[in-house]
Parts: C-alpha cells; sequence; structure tokens
C-alpha cells in the first residue's frame, strides 16, 4: 500500500473540506477499501476517515421507516433493524462477523460493488440516499458496477428505508468469497412490488421488472415461474456461466417470493 | 507520520506512525505483540483477529491511527499475568484444539467475541461464526469442540473425527 496523508474530521463539514485536496478518499469501515488499496488498485493521498463522525451514526425506526446513518456498521444494522427484519437478516450475513463489526452501510453503497448486499435491499426498498448536499431515490443513485450518482467529495450521511409490508432477501453465495453470486430482495410495499438483483449483472445491480409485473397480478412463487432474465446481460465468469446466473435469478426470486409469503 | 495512542491489554500505548500503518503492524513492530498473526494479509483468514473496545475486527484490515483512543484487546492479554490460561486457552489445549497453532490467537479471540454475546452458542452458531477465520490444517472439529467446552456444555456427543 502506498503512503498516504491521514486525515479524521468529527463532522461532515469537515470531512468535505477534507475531501476537496486532490486525490482524496473518504473511508468507512475500510473494509473493501484497504484491501484495494494494499493491491494499489486505489491510491489516493489523503485518506478521511469518517468513523469518527457522530452525526453519521444515527439510527432512527418509526413512521414505517428505518433511518440508519452512513457510519453503522453491519453488525449494528442486523442487531438493530428489528422494525424491518429482511434488512436486518441481509446485514447478519454480510461478509463475516469481524466485517461486519467495521464495514459500514454507507461504505457499501458508496462502492456500489456489483456483488454486494445493501444495494439490492436499497433498490428494493425504495431508499433515499442522504448525502451532505442532497437526497437521491436508489432509482437514480445505482447506475452501474462501481458507479453511482454521487459527486467527487460527496459523502453518504444517511440511509432511509421504508419498511415493506413484507420482505425477503435471498442469496446464493460464491463458495470461496461467500458474496453473492445471485442476490435477490423482493419487497412488496403498498404501492407495488419492487425485486432487485444483485451480483448478476454486467450493469450492476438492477430491477427485474417483468417479476414485479408478474407479482403486482399475483404476489406467489407461482407467478414468476415461468419468467427468466436475458442471459445476455448477465456476469460470466470461472464461479458460473451468464446462462446459470439467468437460471439463478430466477430461483431465487422464487425463493425469495415463497419466503415472504 | 502522525502519533497515534490506544490502549493494548489495559496498557497505554502511542507510537508515531504512518498512515498506512496496519493495526496488525502496530501491534507486532511497535509493540513486538507476535502472538497476533498475518496469515492471508487480505481479510480473509482471521489469525490476525483482535478486539477493538469489545468488537472482533481483523487487524489487517483496520489502520492503526483508525484505532485512536481505542482499547484494544490481543491473544497476549487472554491469559493471567502468571500465565494460567484462560477459560477458552484451557479448552483449546484440553480439546486438542490446535495443531500447527497459526491459526489459534484469531480462533481464540473470535471464540471470546463469539461467547460474549452468545454464551452458550450451538454447534451450529460457532461453525457459523467462525465464517471468517480459517484453519489450514483443518482442525475444525476439535476447534468447535473446544470453544463449545469453553462454554460449559457437555461435548462428548460432538463429532471427533
Amino acid at each position: 500500500m502506498y503512503n498516504f496523508d491521514y486525515e479524521a474530521p468529527s463532522s461532515v463539514a469537515e470531512a468535505v473540506a477534507a475531501l476537496a485536496a486532490e486525490d482524496a478518499q473518504a473511508l468507512g469501515g475500510g473494509q473493501t477499501l484497504i484491501p484495494t488499496m494494499k493491491q494499489r488498485l486505489a491510491m489516493p493521498s489523503t485518506l478521511v476517515s469518517l468513523s469518527g463522525i457522530a452525526e453519521m451514526k444515527g439510527f432512527d425506526v418509526g413512521n414505517g421507516a428505518v433511518t440508519i446513518g452512513g457510519n453503522v456498521t453491519h453488525a449494528v444494522v442486523a442487531a438493530g433493524a428489528g422494525a424491518y427484519p429482511a434488512l436486518a437478516e441481509l446485514a447478519s450475513h454480510i461478509g463475516d462477523p469481524a466485517v461486519r463489526n467495521r464495514g459500514t452501510i454507507g461504505g457499501s453503497l458508496a462502492n456500489n460493488d456489483p456483488s454486494a448486499d445493501y444495494p439490492a435491499a436499497a433498490l428494493a426498498s425504495a431508499a433515499v440516499i442522504v448525502t451532505n448536499a442532497r437526497e437521491i431515490a436508489a432509482d437514480d443513485y445505482f447506475q452501474g458496477m462501481f458507479t453511482t450518482a454521487l459527486e467527487d467529495g460527496e459523502i453518504i450521511t444517511g440511509v432511509r428505508f421504508a419498511v415493506p409490508e413484507v420482505a425477503n432477501y435471498q442469496k446464493f453465495v460464491q463458495p470461496a468469497s461467500r458474496f453473492a453470486l445471485v442476490g435477490v430482495f423482493v419487497a412488496k410495499h403498498a404501492d407495488g412490488v419492487r425485486v432487485a438483483v444483485t451480483g448478476a449483472s454486467e450493469e450492476g445491480v438492477f430491477r427485474w421488472a417483468a417479476a414485479e409485473a408478474a407479482l403486482n397480478d399475483s404476489f406467489s412463487a407461482d407467478a414468476v415461474a415461468d419468467l427468466a432474465v436475458d442471459p445476455a446481460n448477465m456476469i460470466g465468469d470461472l464461479h458460473g456461466t451468464k446462462a446459470y446466473r439467468a437460471h439463478l435469478v430466477g430461483v431465487m426470486t422464487k425463493r425469495a417470493v415463497a419466503a415472504a409469503t | 507520520m502522525a502519533k497515534v495512542s490506544m490502549t493494548v491489554n489495559g496498557k497505554a500505548a502511542s507510537a508515531e506512525v504512518e498512515g498506512r500503518t496496519l493495526l496488525v503492524s502496530f501491534l507486532r513492530e511497535e509493540l513486538g505483540l507476535t502472538g497476533t498473526h498475518v496469515g492471508c494479509d487480505t481479510s480473509q483468514c482471521g489469525a490476525c483477529v483482535v478486539h477493538v473496545d469489545g468488537k472482533a475486527v481483523k487487524s489487517c484490515t483496520m489502520l492503526a491511527l483508525e484505532a485512536e483512543g481505542a482499547e484494544v484487546a490481543t491473544i497476549e492479554g487472554q491469559a493471567e499475568p502468571d500465565g494460567t490460561l484462560n477459560t477458552i486457552q484451557a479448552a483449546f489445549r484440553e480439546h486438542h484444539g490446535l495443531q500447527c497453532g497459526f491459526c489459534t490467537p484469531g480462533m481464540v479471540m473470535s471464540a471470546a467475541a463469539l461467547l460474549k454475546d452468545n454464551p452458550k452458542p450451538s454447534e451450529q452458531d460457532v461453525r457459523e461464526y467462525l465464517e471468517g477465520n480459517l484453519c489450514r490444517c483443518t482442525g475444525y472439529h476439535n476447534i468447535v469442540k473446544s470453544i463449545m467446552a469453553a462454554s460449559g456444555q457437555d461435548v462428548s456427543a460432538l463429532a471427533a473425527e
């Protein structure tokens, strides 16, 4: 890892100022960024740790919403998001216990790894990504693998989830990395069903419109039994072919609906 | 270089470190606490697990400067000052929970974190909790058995092979 200057601001305003430096990079829990820097795939000249910012540690539950500060770790979400059980369950299976004690929801969403779990939850929940500058709807936020609507130096200070009527996340893990080979988050809201798929597509997390339409007609596993995504857009690698991932999208969707009903 | 100060096994520790200095490097190279091991250096194997403010973390994937002001616990602080092993360590010895011993510091620290939150885990709980701790000797059965025994549960029926 190349060396860098380390800053540990105690407020969002200080962090924004520190991130204005050339080649500055925000550091959340570091569970992706530090390994990436060790491989010299990232080499910021200034690293701005967000973990000391108290105003990003909030965790509010109420009025049908769960609002989670950007600094909140996966372990804290797993233990504290009881008002949104599918989200707590998802958080409890990210990485391993030690990783969950460091990794943060803001960091995960800012990185938008195509195999990460939180993007599926955020997209299926119609979550609102709150930054230092604005609020971004999940539908506008995710823009392809490792790509988001965030501007340079913009910080995710929190995420607001609308708690669905029912929801479930099903993850088929890649056996070595334990990342999602395919993960499907199904959420039935008062105004419709949303189905978000992670791990599968070259475009990163995406909504499966055909499944949403079928589930709006009938919220049952049978309703999606005959649907399939186009393998052409799926990721194909040594862990699974495009056709295999496309098949898994269908299977995981059915399982998620069955578990939610 | 920047100054970092923390408490390690109850004692104040501080040093001038680079931004990129990992917590595990600080522990091993600045403080000489070489019980915390670097196995994979990619946050997968768990040989470097220590506790930071009571939570198990992979010290190869945390900067020393991120531990500013923290209470850090390592394997060196687990036994009594006179060398008497703690319950978990004693159970590892009793039940042959280590072979080459390289993963053992991380296993013991993960086990301690598990038992703090879940004093009577099931065998399945233990196996799931150890997802991020790898044993290249594949000695998992006896590691799990040791942790179950340390929790005060009867392990006579657990797989021994």
